[in-house]
């Protein structure tokens, strides 16, 4: 699809309701598979990839219930079964497609604690959209129901109209629970445990709440604004938090419980630790790794130049290294912090890349420059240890990996220079060893996640775990599943103690 | 949050401060250090060692120089006010032995970060050897509690203003020149100094630590900023260090990474010290009235 301005789809949408309004109740499939799929109105291109503002603006009511209108309402539903979290997904949409967004966010709330961020972020092309009947119908999964922007559209309403409820808090039980990182995994298991009437503290080591929402996923596509009122709600529910707080270094994880009497403890860390690729020229001034060229523009706050004393590297031309969201993160911010040129370089095709499809689109008519089937091969500097360029070779598609993807074979002797003055490595990450180092009795699997069964406990008495740290880098919704488990099975616990 | 309990000014540029921070006194140990940001939303994070605690009081030492616009603008902060961000301890903490002789040698507002090590490492029973070394006269910090603490002691300034006329290497190597070599040497001061100690011992084979002081930001292993060559390794100085076997650092690299901000940050230190000249000249015009 190229960019359509705001102004076209909203009257498209305006058209589109008015012949359907007054028959809603006897549309049939067929008719409802003619409804062409709302796209999500943007910010024009070439205006946000200046500014730091969200680029998708959200869909109004009207293309909200016509998106609605597209949804089947199959009776066994088998969009919830790519949802992580199990939303009532025909059920909500079909409260918008009346105009009934109150009930559809206490639908999705039943399930889901954070939809304002899911419906933002979830890859829902490889969940929930995967397996929406419209797209399977189509055979295009692009065509399936936009089931995320209606969950955003939802959340967006009740923050608008100033609705939303702070959820009630059962009388004090006296249990004292510890929540190691405040992000997703973390945040719902503070809400989860709270409303339970326990003893709630979050402690979290940089000096802002949020975790990857904060520093690593950029305002433009997540705005501070909504990890803050989530964040608010919590406070508002009695959880007390405790910023610049490094549990293992502050405070030994066993002290929270020995000397500080918590009779629970979650450890939701996330990944940390930024791998790099090991060749030459990695060092040099110039390379990043992801999470630091993010956490300085986003945390940091370094996007506002004028005003941020963190300084950001001045670049012309980048080059991004990798292929998901944290790639597409990175140079698209790159691209709003000045840079003139930048590249993504990938070693496989579009088709493999892990990043959200619609981040892939948006970076495309943002004007960031994919290499496929290329990797940098050395990173080579100027006189004074800056970078100045990129060596990089050339791939093919071989047999698939034990993954399902093809892997990528590299084409001997095809050698190429690329004039770069920046180089940001976005390969992924490895656990942070910092919780495991202080806390030697807690088993970690042979890449440092902590191991737990199947209600996320570990292997130490009264230690629970869950989201990044447990899962390797995952998803918001996959450490928001697993937070809820978590806090599912620390009140169970909690609540055996209290009957004895 | 931690409050200013006691601000003193040691030599032009240098400061000490003892802050508010109970949790942080109770757990550090020598050869770690704290992060801290003069303002929640804007202001940058830098790390500074802890040269001193005191668990009664619930307080921490720093010791700092003014470099930059965060450390310039943290020495204009008094005695009550506060400093919103503060984390750590951050680091391994050195590690500590008996190790029989060994000589600390710090450099400029290296003597800082190197006076607990030195003083845990004497409580430890080594022969503890100190050289402090500065530029000139007015730049020697903490005189008085390396001496206290050491067997022999040997000061040095480049300019011969105090002391010994000598760079902090020629005493070193003099010292490993001896029948009995040192079994260990620790080096802390500026990065290109760390250096020359790590290659005046090498021939000598006499084991030598540095303390890198890498630039940072998050401090808990997240970023890679503070990321070095060590063997041909690479480590992260936050998680990993800061203290590393100086034969091994890459040197040249890490000082070249510690300039990748040099321009920028110029520039905005610039500007804060153009807006503190138009503040002074604000307030002479209110007077004036
Ligand atoms: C740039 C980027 C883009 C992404 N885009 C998407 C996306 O579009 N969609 C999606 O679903 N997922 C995305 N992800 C992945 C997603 O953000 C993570 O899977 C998710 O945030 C993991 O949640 P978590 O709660 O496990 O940990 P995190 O969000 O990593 O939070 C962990 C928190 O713990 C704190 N912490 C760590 N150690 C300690 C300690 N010792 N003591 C105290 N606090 C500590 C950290 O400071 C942090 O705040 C992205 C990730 C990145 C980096
Ligand atoms: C583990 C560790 C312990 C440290 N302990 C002390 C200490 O006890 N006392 C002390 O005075 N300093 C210490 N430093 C150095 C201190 O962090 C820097 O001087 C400070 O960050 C400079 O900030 P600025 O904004 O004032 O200067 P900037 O404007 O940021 O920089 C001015 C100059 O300092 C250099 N610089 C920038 N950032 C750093 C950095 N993080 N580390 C080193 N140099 C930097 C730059 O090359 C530049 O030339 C330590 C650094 C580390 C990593
Ligand atoms: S939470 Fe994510 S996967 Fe589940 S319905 Fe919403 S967008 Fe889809
Ligand atoms: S699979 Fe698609 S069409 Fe069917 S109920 Fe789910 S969203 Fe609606
Ligand atoms: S300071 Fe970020 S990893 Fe060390």
């Amino acid at each position: 699809m190229s960019y359509q301005s705001p102004d076209i789809l909203s009257a498209n949408a305006k058209k589109i309701l008015n012949d359907y309004i007054h028959n809603v109740d006897n549309l049939k499939p067929k008719d409802r598979l003619k409804i062409p799929l709302q796209e999500m109105p943007a910010q024009a291109p070439y205006e946000r990839a200046h500014n730091i503002e969200e680029v998708a603006i959200g869909y109004t009511m009207e293309e909200a219930r016509v998106e609605a209108l597209r949804c089947l309402e199959c009776v066994k539903q088998p969009c919830v079964d790519g949802c992580p979290v199990k939303i009532d997904i025909s059920g909500f949409i079909k409260h918008i497609a009346y105009g009934e967004f109150q009930s559809a966010v206490d639908v999705i709330k039943e399930a889901s604690l954070l939809p304002s961020i899911c419906g933002r972020v979830c890859p829902q092309e490889s969940q929930c959209q995967l397996t929406c009947a419209v797209g399977k119908a189509m055979k295009d999964i692009d065509q399936s129901v936009a089931i995320g922007r209606l969950e955003r559209f939802a959340a967006d309403w009740e923050r608008d109209q100033g609705t939303v409820k702070i959820p009630e808090v059962k009388p004090e039980t006296g249990k004292k629970v510890a929540i190691v990182g405040s992000g997703p995994a973390g945040l719902v298991v503070a809400a989860d445990v709270r409303r339970e009437g326990h003893d709630v503290t979050i402690f979290e080591a940089f000096h802002k709440l949020g975790g990857v929402m904060r520093y690593g996923i950029p305002e433009f596509r997540l705005p501070n604004s909504i990890v803050d009122e989530e964040i608010d709600t919590l406070i508002k529910m009695g959880v007390k938090i405790q910023k610049n707080f490094v549990v293992g270094r502050t405070r030994k994880l066993t002290d929270l419980i020995e000397k500080d009497g918590f009779d629970a403890v979650f450890v939701g860390t996330g990944a940390g630790l930024p791998l790099f690729m090991g060749i030459e020229g990695e060092n040099l001034v110039g390379v990043f790794s992801a999470n630091e060229y993010l956490t300085r523009a986003n945390l940091m706050r370094a996007f506002d130049k004028k005003n941020s004393d963190t300084p950001i590297y001045p670049s012309k031309i980048v080059a991004v290294l990798g292929g998901g969201n944290v790639a597409m993160d990175a140079a698209r911010m790159a691209l709003r912090l000045g840079a003139e040129k930048v590249y993504v370089v990938y070693r496989r095709t579009e088709v493999e890349m892990p990043a959200r499809r619609e981040e892939v689109l948006h970076a495309k008519e943002e004007g960031i420059e994919f290499h496929f089937l290329e990797n940098a091969k050395r990173i080579l500097g100027d006189e004074k240890g800056r970078v100045r360029a990129m060596e990089c070779l050339r791939y093919e598609l071989g047999e698939p990996d034990a993954s399902g993807r093809r892997r990528p074979v590299v084409i001997e002797g095809s050698e190429f220079t690329i004039d770069v003055d920046t180089v940001i490595v976005a390969i992924g990450n490895g656990s942070n060893p910092l919780i495991h180092q202080t806390t030697p009795d807690l088993e970690t699997n042979k890449w440092g996640n902590i191991v737990v069964d199947e209600k996320q406990k570990s292997s130490m008495d009264k230690i629970f775990a869950g989201g990044d740290i447990v899962l390797g880098a995952a998803t918001v919704i996959l450490a928001m599943g697993e937070g809820r488990k978590a806090a599912a099975s620390i009140n169970e616990m909690l609540a055996k103690e209290l009957v004895n | 949050m931690a409050k200013i309990l006691l601000k003193k000014q040691l030599s032009e540029n240098v400061y000490k401060m003892k802050l508010e921070a109970p949790l942080i006194a109770e757990e550090r140990q020598a050869g770690q250090f704290i992060i801290l940001q003069i303002d929640e939303d804007l202001g940058e994070r830098i790390p500074l060692t802890i040269a001193d605690a005191d668990k009664n009081e619930g307080s921490i030492t720093i010791i700092f120089q003014v470099v930059g616009l965060t450390t310039d603008e943290l020495s204009k902060l008094n005695v009550g006010d506060d400093i919103p961000v503060l984390v750590g301890p951050l680091g391994n903490p050195t590690h500590i032995k008996n190790y029989g002789t060994v000589v600390c040698v710090g450099g400029g507002i290296g003597v800082a970060p190197l006076h607990p090590i030195a003083q845990a490492l004497k409580e430890a029973g080594n022969h503890v050897i100190t050289i402090i070394g500065a530029r000139n006269k007015e730049l020697v910090i903490m005189e008085d509690e390396m001496k206290k603490i050491a067997d022999e002691f040997i000061l040095c300034t480049d300019d011969g203003s105090y002391g010994r006329k000598a760079l902090v290497t020629e005493p070193l190597k003099e010292i490993c020149e001896r029948e009995n070599k040192p079994d260990m040497a620790i080096a802390i001061g500026p990065p290109i100094m760390m250096k020359f100690c790590a290659e005046t011992t090498r021939p000598y084979n006499v084991y030598t630590e540095v303390s890198l002081n890498t630039i940072m930001v998050d401090g808990t292993g997240m970023c890679g900023g503070c990321r070095v060559n060590v063997g041909g390794k690479v480590k992260f100085v936050c998680v990993d260090g800061p203290e590393f076997d100086g034969h091994l650092v890459d040197f040249d690299n890490m000082m070249a990474r510690l300039h990748s901000y040099d321009d920028i940050e110029h520039e905005k230190h610039a500007c804060y010290i153009d807006s503190l000249a138009n503040q002074k000249i604000l307030e002479m015009n209110e007077v004036k009235k």
